[in-house]
């Protein structure tokens, strides 16, 4: 293992973007950006750009892929070429293939599947720039998209990282700190039911210390799903303000 | 044989709000491992592994090949997984689909977090040359919980895995004859739970895995350090229940590691 | 008793609007005693009902509901409709014909052709069988003129208004014939296109403002105030 020359945490306890270790990054969201698609949402965090927009529901072709009994989600999470500092190849990586199903996965149990048989949902992520824990942002954007699209929802589900570095465990990872840190805890949570959709963890921790990154990032997603409500409202809430 | 019936749907989920299961075993019990190695001798390490009735093979081929540019001293470690047509109806032949590349990564996790292997040790020339240890899994049948009899498979395959004995001499690589054992100096296990109900089960066998709502795997190594956990299906867990699963890991990672003769 | 948004307010999914008394009413659901909204919208109670008016939702077949579809497909009994719901709706030859169908002798492209728009209503609909379409009623069939707009189907009740007032209004002031589609689909025929762009207007403000009250009033200024830019009296 080569050795680590930077410190990831300073003197005073501050992190290379000059972050609290229980600090999340500086997060933006707007939603119904995208004329064409269903339901959209955008989101910036720390340095993160991400697109998310939902088609559906409607017929799904081939019609062998349909479920008689319920929806069907269909997920793709892209990275664009450009959204990193090497540039990377447009096909789908092996990465981006996993992260596209885990993604699915987490944002499943939110939606009422069984309302509308033999229909199907398509959910495109697309990363425009990309600085760690990007299939958190993912899917609080996606999830946004979904209600956007007026998709029948248990819960919205927002999700965050928490992981460890320098010894310190830290909320909402940016790339160095996932690359030259010790553990990565990506996380979604759904807080009407108490519910966890997504969990990862690639490091070395012990129980202890996941224990306490699981209870940061369980902090920051309540956090975001405040963010994530007032980004819905804010479309609406602006109107009622011009009026009075 | 594919689809699962409603009635032993139910039948499952009553047995194991009880604490029981379909086969007898308790909630927290692993099927009968049976475990082989260095069965393929063209492969430089290989391990056939049966869980129950699932049985999974891993080969290890070790080549040279340049490392990645951001670990110049670092041999390379990577990790493939096949889900062979013959294993399940459900397999359909064709390119890795989410599925096989899902369990790669994970089986790949559980060995690269872990440091496994010592990777400076397969270092032949800093930036330019290194060996680079191919694992390739194959499921050859599928009775549930893949991912857990790959992992084993895959360590134990690397455990027997001969490296060529190598000399650099002007800038060339000369093999020497004879053979050293690949460094290995972890034995992750990983322990895959299924959430049937409210209930936390262990190893779940085919027909248990038609029925679950989610599964969570976690990879736990020889100083019950937490190093890849995954979780799958479209339903969910609450906090507890990973705490929990993540204490009963530890517990039967260690047992298991016993029982492997890893310990 | 606890209700957590009183009427009118706006929810978004897994906000909670009332427990412990209350039935799970439209886009809404009940876990436990809890009531949480499903859609983004409007919260409604009848009596102990809560209701959510969406804002955001998309078309759902409803048997008797009048809707206006775009012909996709021609089958060899029928056609294939769009209906801007999940679900494509069919129309069968013989709920389109005045007389018995004669697959040998007729050329349903003759009828209806791909492209085609059609004012139809729903006759059956139920979660294992796609919709089907009757055009053998009258006021319904194959439109020639006028302008398509879709808006989300939730607000055509807010175009319609309270007794109608609001359609009644912006017919009169632009002059114009509108049918509204159950599926969000709306028919504009007026004697010129601006008359129609000027109904097109309204409608789409009415749209973004739905969730707003004084909406008639406004619309109407509205639509005065452009008409008296243009010159028209």
């Amino acid at each position: 293992m080569s050795q680590k020359s930077t410190k990831l945490i300073d003197k005073k306890g501050l992190r290379l973007d000059g972050r609290k270790p229980d600090e999340l990054r500086q997060i933006k969201i707007d939603v119904g950006i995208l004329s064409n698609a269903d339901g959209s949402a955008y989101i910036e965090q720390g340095k993160n750009k991400i697109l998310a927009a939902v088609f559906g529901p409607k017929e799904l072709h081939p019609k062998h892929m349909a479920l008689p009994d319920r929806m069907v989600l269909r997920c793709r999470y892209h990275m664009a070429p450009f959204s990193v500092q090497e540039r990377k190849s447009p096909a789908p990586s092996r990465r981006e293939i996993e992260l596209s199903k885990v993604i699915r996965e987490a944002l499943e149990p939110s939606i009422f599947l069984e309302y509308y048989p033999r229909t199907g949902i398509d959910i495109f992520i697309e990363v425009l720039q990309a600085d760690g824990s990007t299939r958190c942002a993912s899917i609080t954007a996606a999830s946004l998209a979904l209600a956007d699209a007026g998709i029948p929802m248990r819960d919205l589900v927002a999700a965050c990282s928490a992981g460890k570095v320098d010894d310190t465990i830290v909320l909402d990872l940016m790339d160095t700190e996932d690359k030259m840190g010790e553990a990565d805890v990506p996380l979604a949570f759904m807080p009407n039911l108490n519910a966890i959709t997504l969990l990862q963890m690639d490091g070395q921790l012990t129980l202890e210390e996941f224990e306490k990154a699981v209870n940061l990032a369980l902090d920051g997603c309540k956090k975001i799903y405040t963010l994530q409500k007032e980004a819905l409202k804010a479309k609406y809430v602006s109107f009622k303000e011009a009026e009075e | 044989m594919a689809m699962i019936t409603r009635v032993k749907q139910r039948e499952i989920a009553q047995l194991i709000a009880k604490g029981k299961r379909l086969d007898g075993r308790g909630l927290k019990d692993y099927r009968e491992i049976k475990v082989e190695q260095g069965i393929i001798e063209r492969a430089e390490g290989s391990a056939r592994v049966l869980l129950g009735k699932t049985e999974v093979m891993v080969g290890v081929k070790i080549e040279t090949g340049q490392p990645f540019s951001d670990t110049p001293n670092e041999g390379v470690l990577t990790v493939n997984a096949e889900l062979v047509p013959l294993a399940s109806p459900t397999f359909e032949p064709g390119p890795p689909d989410e599925n096989s590349i899902e369990l790669a990564r994970i089986v790949d996790r559980g060995i690269r977090e872990s440091k496994a292997i010592d990777l400076e040790k397969l270092c032949i020339e800093p930036g330019k040359n290194v060996f680079v240890v191919f694992v390739d899994v194959y499921v050859l049948n599928h009775d549930g919980n893949l991912i857990d009899a790959s992992a084993i498979a895959a360590v134990t395959a690397l455990l027997n895995t001969k490296m060529p004995n190598y000399e650099v001499e002007e800038g060339q690589v000369k093999i020497k004859p004879g053979y050293v054992p690949l460094p290995v100096r972890k034995h992750p296990i990983t322990v895959t739970f299924a959430k049937i109900g409210e209930k936390l089960i262990v190893d779940p066998g085919l027909d248990e895995e038609q029925v679950m709502d989610a599964r969570i795997s976690m990879a736990v190594d020889d100083d019950a350090n937490i190093c890849a956990i995954q979780k799958g299906g479209s339903g969910y867990f609450s906090p507890q229940q990973v705490l929990e699963a993540a204490q009963i890991a530890k517990e039967k990672s260690e047992e298991i590691r016993k029982k492997l003769g890893w310990r | 008793m606890p209700t957590f948004f009183e009427r009118k307010q706006l929810v978004v999914p897994g906000d909670l609007i009332a427990e412990d008394g209350y039935i799970a009413g439209e886009n809404t659901y009940a876990e436990g005693k809890r009531i949480y909204a499903s859609r983004i919208g409007l919260v409604d109670y009848e009596n102990k009902k809560v209701n959510v008016v969406a804002l955001r939702a998309f078309y759902i077949p409803k048997v008797g509901d009048i809707v206006i579809g775009t012909v996709t497909e021609i089958g060899f009994n029928g056609w294939t409709v769009d209906i801007n719901a999940p679900y494509q709706a069919l129309l069968r030859a013989s709920d389109a014909l005045s007389r018995p169908f004669r697959p040998q002798k007729d050329d349903l492209s003759q009828v209806l052709d791909i492209g085609d728009l059609i004012v139809a209503k729903i006759t059956a609909y139920d979660r294992a069988h796609n919709p089907q379409l009757t055009v053998a009623e009258p006021g319904l069939g194959k439109i020639t003129r006028g302008q398509i707009i879709k808006i989300t189907p939730t607000k055509i009740p807010r175009v319609i208004g309270r007794k109608g007032s609001m359609i009644s209004m912006i017919k009169q002031e632009t002059g114009c014939q509108i049918i509204l589609g159950l599926n969000g689909v709306i028919l504009i025929t007026g004697k010129t296109p601006e008359d129609e762009q000027l109904a097109i207007m309204a409608i789409n403000k009415i749209e973004e403002e739905s969730h707003t009250s004084g909406l008639t009033d406004r619309i109407t200024q509205m639509l005065k105030e452009v008409k008296e830019k243009r010159g028209v009296n």
